[in-house]
């Protein structure tokens, strides 16, 4: 069992340092979908195997799928964008290092607090899928429909962002359709007979 | 009668200053003349009435009480006062008269004769004051008015830098003036006259500690009260106002730098004469400072050549006369030539107004001459005045011009004085009689006799080629006499300056002298100066006579018989020529002493202390400060989203190390 | 193994995203793939806390992150393109008309 975490954790830590370092962006992506993975690992190993699905299911299969359309669509001049590495190592391993030695610091010095506000057991033996649907529809609903319409918001958002029409292109205007009137739409003209339009 | 004889005056200003828009320029001008006339009318019967033995003390309102210092508004009447009444508001009622046709064609007439009539009533209130501070009231209120009329023509920029001069000169004098009326009160409880002068003879041993010093009380009491004099009558070393204060029209010349502003200092000495009885060391100072003056003046006189300045040192000298007898105990003397001097000074400065307005706003009298025929009327007139203030007379007799009767005796007095500095005075005020013997006799030569250009060698070269290129040049203007209306005032006055002396030598200076003064004039007792001026010696007597008959000859020679004398004299001493001309170099010792420091610390403490310090630390600087701030500030707002992603992570970083290290709950 | 592990493992990503970040502000994209490796690690924490103190909060928290970081992703790229489309480059350095 130790094992395997230690090559999860390995594994993940050295794709990290790979997704921020290596020259090509479809490397730096392909490298986050690995960071991923292993991470869906170590859900499994603790116990969390629905969240491990949907950490491949909605990262892995969309947000870094996506990645991988943009990195390929934009004409981007990587090289370029890679200048300011060098330039700014020792400020970042600074900060980087600061950010890491605090949470360090409390890691070591951390305890469970006396008395917390009682845990989200589930009742019976169930697995994790259904004992995580029981605590999310009860307890955590509002936050449930609150991530809903976080979803329905950034769904309509891009849309809106990345929508253009092009000109030329032919489409319906439904509204303009329905809200035809006879006036408009049809012309009436008195035809004498035998002589045609 | 006499609140009608002060405040007539205060009504003609109110009428002529407010509604002097609606009545006009001669509705102005009656209605102050005709107020004026009933002031001066009244006046001459309060003189009768208080020669015969009346005296009055008329209240007329409480100004303030505050604690033990009361202070009312009354009017206090004894002889002392009477006899100022009657200079005031005859002098003034003339010089009224005279601007009428004096500045005819001036655009400002109401404001100018409502300006003179409050300057009559301040006069007024000065000499009937009842306590000091109503007679400061009176002395400041004189201040300002000379100050509005010296300023009369504003847009003359050296009318307006010559009133300041004369307000800021008259300043000083008046703080040393205040002091003495803090000291007064101090010293007697009180600052009503009658109450100071029955505790004058307590202050006899007293002593006051004062910078310093611990001074004799009553000695320190008049040295202050005559720096106030020293300013107000343009003694030595204050006097350097009073040339430059000739920029206003001449009747102002004639009424205040004559008659009667400047006499305000000698009325004051005067009128304090308990006080300054008690203090030998005071009427010393008096007296030297006043023949320093007499002297001093006249040796500045001889060589001006503006026809009102040359009065106008003349007017200083003879100030200087009147405290050399106040000086040596001789009050009413100094009084007597107060009075006297009203009128020949008044004429002498009219005249000179009279030949201004013929030469057409001219006053060098090196472009005069020969005006004998030409003005008769002002000749003949201006004639009575040099005689009167020359001092022509028979000696060893009272009969004479007015000056003679009343300045020869301040001759004999000064010889006759025991006091300290009196050896001094007698030179200096003899030496005098010879000086203005001379300026007045050059000053009539120049101006009347001769022929016009005369004298226009003497002029500076600039000067003289702008003469010779203007059209109409000045000498071939016809130069008319004055109308009447300035010509009645100028008899009036040639009336006092010739018999005035005789007609009331008796009751001054003679022997109804007692009966006359009663307890307005107080003499110690040691005080016997009146006597003993009768037994000196004859050549004594004499002496001023023989001097102005010097003067005469030389300057008879020097302007009438050989003319190139005066340019040689002024070519053979070019230093001491130049010494006289620039009035001793006061003007400039003065400015490097106290002008140009003023200035300095004026300007250290607006750019340094204002500009640099307030401002600096407060308005200005902060506003600096901000817009420091907001440059640095702005230097993060720099565009770029990645610094700003940066900033984001810094501050998560602080963050968190705040909220670990450094105590922070949230 | 024992809960330390996991936290340790978590701040080595966490310090790892944000060293990313820094070092490559030029690339919008690496610093969008940072942002995700920083909610990674968070997602860990989460979740090893929720195991090892037996309450399922952590992980309906860890749910709710997703949900998040997947939304946060979608517009950062959409408005990405939009740029792109505009300026034909996504040289995000070039933009600083916010200077102020």
């Amino acid at each position: 069992m130790g094992v395997f975490f230690w090559i999860f954790a390995t594994v993940l830590v050295g794709s990290s340092l790979a997704v921020i370092s290596a020259r090509d962006p479809v490397h730096s992506v392909l490298f986050l979908i690995l960071a991923f993975v292993n991470a869906a690992g170590l859900f499994i190993l603790m116990g969390a195997e629905f969240l491990a699905m949907i950490l491949v299911v909605v990262y892995v299969g969309a947000v870094a799928v996506l990645f991988l359309f943009i990195v390929m669509l934009l004409d981007v001049d990587f090289a370029r964008m890679r200048q300011g590495f060098v330039q700014y190592l020792p400020q970042g391993i600074l900060i980087a290092f600061c950010v890491a030695a605090e949470l360090v610091y409390v890691v070591r010095s951390w305890a469970i607090a006396p008395n917390r506000a009682a845990a989200a057991t589930p009742s019976g033996t169930l697995s994790n899928t259904a004992a995580l649907g029981e605590v999310l529809y009860t307890r955590y609903f509002y936050f449930f429909q609150a991530a809903g319409m976080i979803l329905l918001t950034a769904m309509i958002g891009a849309i809106v962002i990345t929508l253009h029409h092009k000109a030329g292109v032919k489409r319906q205007d439904v509204g303009a359709q329905v809200a035809r009137d006879p006036e408009t739409a049809v012309e009436l003209r008195k035809v004498p007979s035998r002589a045609g339009i | 009668m006499y609140d009608l004889i002060v405040f007539l005056p205060l009504f003609g200003f109110l009428i002529a200053g407010l509604f002097g828009r609606w009545i006009g320029a001669r509705g102005a001008e009656l209605v102050t003349s005709g107020l004026l006339a009933v002031s001066f009318v009244l006046s001459w019967i309060a003189f009768f009435q208080v020669a015969a033995g009346a005296t009055a003390h008329v209240p007329v309102a409480n100004w303030f009480t505050s604690g033990k210092l009361a202070v009312d508004w009354a009017l206090r009447v004894d002889t002392l006062t009477a006899v100022m009444l009657i200079v005031v508001t005859t002098v003034s009622f003339l010089v009224h008269v005279y601007s009428i046709g004096y500045m005819a064609d001036d655009p400002c007439k109401p404001r100018f004769f409502a300006y003179l009539s409050l300057f009559t009533f301040a006069m007024l209130m000065l000499v009937t004051a009842d306590n000091l501070v109503q007679l400061f009231f009176g002395w400041e209120g004189v201040g300002l008015m000379s100050y509005l009329l010296i300023g009369f023509w504003y847009e003359r920029p050296s009318a307006n830098a010559a009133a300041i001069k004369a307000f800021v000169v008259n300043r000083v004098g008046d703080f040393g003036f205040s002091l003495g009326i803090f000291l007064t009160f101090t010293l007697t409880g009180s600052v009503t006259f009658d109450q100071v002068f029955a505790a004058a003879p307590g202050l006899a041993a007293k002593t006051f500690y004062f910078i310093g010093f611990d001074w004799d009380a009553a000695t320190l009491v008049c040295l202050l009260l005559f720096m106030g004099a020293m300013g107000k009558s343009a003694q030595f070393l204050l006097h350097t106002w009073l040339p430059d204060a000739m920029e206003g029209p001449t009747p102002v010349s004639a009424l205040i730098h004559a008659a009667t502003m400047v006499t305000a200092g000698v009325f004051m000495v005067a009128r304090l004469s308990p006080l300054f009885e008690m203090s030998s060391t005071a009427l010393s100072f008096v007296l030297v400072i006043g023949s320093t003056t007499a002297f001093f003046a006249a040796t500045i006189g001889l060589v001006q050549n503006d026809i009102k300045r040359v009065i106008a040192y003349s007017t200083c000298s003879q100030l200087g006369y009147m405290f050399t007898a106040l000086g040596v105990g001789g009050y009413s003397l100094g009084i007597f030539h107060l009075f006297t001097h009203a009128f020949f000074k008044g004429l002498l400065f009219l005249c000179a107004g009279s030949v201004i307005t013929g030469m057409h706003h001219e006053q060098d009298m090196r472009r005069m001459g020969g005006l004998r025929t030409e003005m008769p009327f002002t000749f003949w007139t201006m004639m009575i005045g040099s005689l009167a203030l020359t001092g022509v007379g028979i000696p060893f007799t009272s009969i004479g011009f007015a000056g003679f009767v009343s300045k020869d005796p301040i001759i004999e007095a000064a010889f006759a004085s025991h006091r300290f500095g009196a050896t001094y005075a007698f030179w200096c005020v003899d030496i005098a009689a010879a000086l203005t013997a001379f300026y007045t006799w050059r000053l009539m030569f120049m101006t009347f006799f001769g022929q016009r250009g005369d004298w226009a060698g003497s002029l500076p070269a600039d000067a003289q080629e702008d003469h010779g290129h203007d059209e109409h040049g000045h000498g071939e203007r016809a130069v008319p006499e004055s109308p009447p209306v300035m010509l009645v005032p100028l008899a009036g006055l040639a009336l006092g300056a010739a018999f005035a002396g005789m007609a009331f030598r008796w009751f001054f200076i003679g022997g109804g002298h007692e009966a006359f003064w009663r307890q307005s004039l107080f003499l110690g007792q040691e005080n016997h100066i009146l006597e003993e001026m009768e037994h000196i010696p004859a050549i004594v007597s004499a002496s001023p006579s023989l001097f102005m008959l010097a003067g005469l000859v030389i300057a008879y020679y020097m302007y009438v018989v050989d003319k190139t004398v005066p340019k040689r004299l002024a070519d053979a001493f070019p230093a001491l020529y130049q010494f006289l001309l620039n009035k001793w170099y006061f003007d400039e010792l003065y400015d490097v002493i106290f002008v140009r420091p003023a200035f300095a610390i004026g300007r250290l403490f607006w750019k340094g202390g204002d500009g640099a310090i307030i401002d600096g630390l407060g308005p200005d600087g902060v506003s600096a400060r901000v817009l420091d701030v907001t440059r640095s500030a702005v230097r993060l707002q720099s565009g770029y989203v990645y610094q700003y992603a940066f900033a984001i992570l810094l501050g998560v970083a602080a963050l968190a190390t705040w909220y670990l290290f450094g105590g922070g709950r949230l | 193994m024992d809960l330390s592990a996991y936290l340790t493992l978590a701040a080595i990503v966490f310090t790892i995203g944000v060293a990313g970040i820094i070092l490559n502000h030029k690339n919008i994209i690496i610093i969008l793939m940072s942002v995700e490796l920083i909610l990674l690690s968070v997602n860990i924490n989460l979740v090893a806390f929720s195991t090892y103190s037996g309450d399922l909060t952590g992980q309906a928290f860890a749910l709710f992150v997703l949900t998040v970081a997947a939304a946060e992703s979608a517009i950062g790229l959409a408005v990405l393109v939009a740029y792109y489309r505009n300026r034909g480059s996504i040289a995000v350095e070039d933009i600083n008309s916010l200077k102020g």
